[in-house]
């Protein structure tokens, strides 16, 4: 084989490659929690301090996709609702841990769990 | 020889350029839509983190030393990173080097790509590198060590460095774990000279930590979650012919980065030669900026 193809050949496995171990991410990502995950509570819970700190975690994480007012935008769903305001902590804590690759969000796994934990007040914190 | 290689100046003229390019880049930071994101530490080492979709990281990454038998050299490198999808993060690189007493040229272009293999968040999460590389024997920018790269290759004069062509394929196996608010990251490299020349390897280690877990409530610049420390150990790992770590060179390396409210990382590293084959000392020091959305900003239009 040409060498000067072996680049191109890789990019292609690797874009082919992606997407299908994406789709294997079939779930809704509210979905994605097992049961186990999604009973864990909320260290944070019912701690204004928290919220605050994870309102300023979600200027600075969230708000180029979903809004600065977690209205919703082109590229990220409203978190300001119904569905968000029900689902468990837990649920919502590992979205923000595996990400969705499928529709399009990235793993926030970098962020210690604590920060996790506080974006995770502030969202159940809006009305 | 490629004219846009050549010399760019002598070392009265190098240093006020240099200041010009900063200022430039710094009114394009400030004409900017800013967006924080948390940044590792690492100069080498890279980490399942892969770029939000839409947005533009720019960085510029600066490596200076001075190795005995050569005059300090400063290698810099531009570096754009775009989030094409959540899964893949494609950067391009501009590489130049300066060196005291020598000259400034630009010595050739890197484009990389990142692929998440993954979708789930595991104890360990492999990303795939694949990179393409066209520079020339003068490039200092010490992205990474392979083979048998060693302080010899950073004291050679620009006007002869740049006639070799150096037209690389490189691969890297990216292993990296979030453990308790540590980030632990391993990569593998094999590099290839579309020449016929033998794979190179090397390694790079890192771990890195935020100075504080969780977040405080105020808006604050100089907060302890907004620093991240860590430590790298990188070098080479022989070549096909001659794996192993003879005539290799190896560095370790703290690091520290700050990333403030208004968008901007900034990063420095001290490294240190663990042996004869590496320079002494090497510092690296880098800012980034990341633009929000940058796909929304061409897409009105």
């Amino acid at each position: 084989m040409n060498r000067f193809c072996a680049l191109p050949l890789c990019l292609c496995v690797a874009l082919c490659a992606g997407p299908a171990l994406a789709r294997g991410n079939f779930k809704r990502p509210l979905q994605q929690a097992t049961r186990a995950e999604a009973e864990r509570s909320n260290p944070y819970e019912g701690q204004p301090p928290a919220a605050r700190a994870g309102q300023k975690l979600y200027q600075r994480e969230c708000a180029g996709c979903h809004g600065s007012a977690a209205q919703g935008a082109r590229r990220g769903p409203a978190l300001a609702s119904p569905a968000l305001a029900q689902a468990p902590p837990g649920a919502i804590f590992q979205v923000l841990r595996n990400g969705s690759l499928r529709a399009g969000m990235p793993s926030f796994s970098h962020l210690p769990e604590a920060q996790r934990w506080q974006i995770v007040a502030y969202l159940k914190s809006l009305r | 020889m490629n004219a846009t290689q050549g010399a760019l100046g002598n070392s009265p003229e190098v240093w006020p350029r240099t200041c010009v390019l900063y200022r430039r880049i710094a009114l394009l930071f400030a004409l900017a839509w800013a967006a924080l994101a948390a940044e590792s530490p690492f100069f080498i080492t890279y980490t399942h983190q892969m770029e939000e979709p839409g947005n533009l990281e720019i960085a510029i990454r600066n490596a200076t030393a001075k190795p005995a038998a050569g005059g300090r050299f400063y290698g810099v490198t531009t570096e754009l990173e775009y989030g094409a999808t959540a899964w893949w993060t494609t950067e391009f690189y501009l590489d130049g080097a300066a060196v005291r007493n020598d000259s400034m040229l630009f010595t050739g272009y890197r484009w990389e790509n990142r692929f998440r293999m993954l979708p789930r968040e595991h104890w360990i999460n492999p990303v795939l590198y694949l990179e393409f590389e066209n520079v020339n024997g003068a490039d200092k920018s010490l992205l990474e060590v392979v083979g048998h790269d060693g302080v010899e290759d950073l004291a050679g004069a620009n006007d002869i460095e740049r006639r070799e062509k150096k037209r690389e394929l490189e691969a890297k196996l990216i292993l990296s774990s979030n453990v308790r608010g540590w980030t632990i990251s391993e990569n593998f490299i094999a590099e290839k000279n579309v020449r016929h020349e033998p794979f190179e390897f090397g390694y790079a280690v890192g771990v890195a930590r935020p100075l504080a877990l969780a977040a405080r409530g105020e808006r604050c610049n100089i907060c302890p979650e907004n620093f991240q420390a860590g430590v790298e150990l990188y070098g080479g790992l022989g070549t096909y012919n001659a794996f192993g770590l003879r005539q290799t060179s190896h560095y370790v390396a703290p690091s520290l980065a700050w990333t403030g409210t208004q968008g901007v990382t900034l990063k420095v590293s001290p490294g240190f030669g663990l042996n004869d084959q590496s320079a002494g000392f090497v510092l690296r020091f880098g800012v980034s900026y990341e633009i929000s959305q940058f796909d929304r900003l061409w897409r009105k239009r």
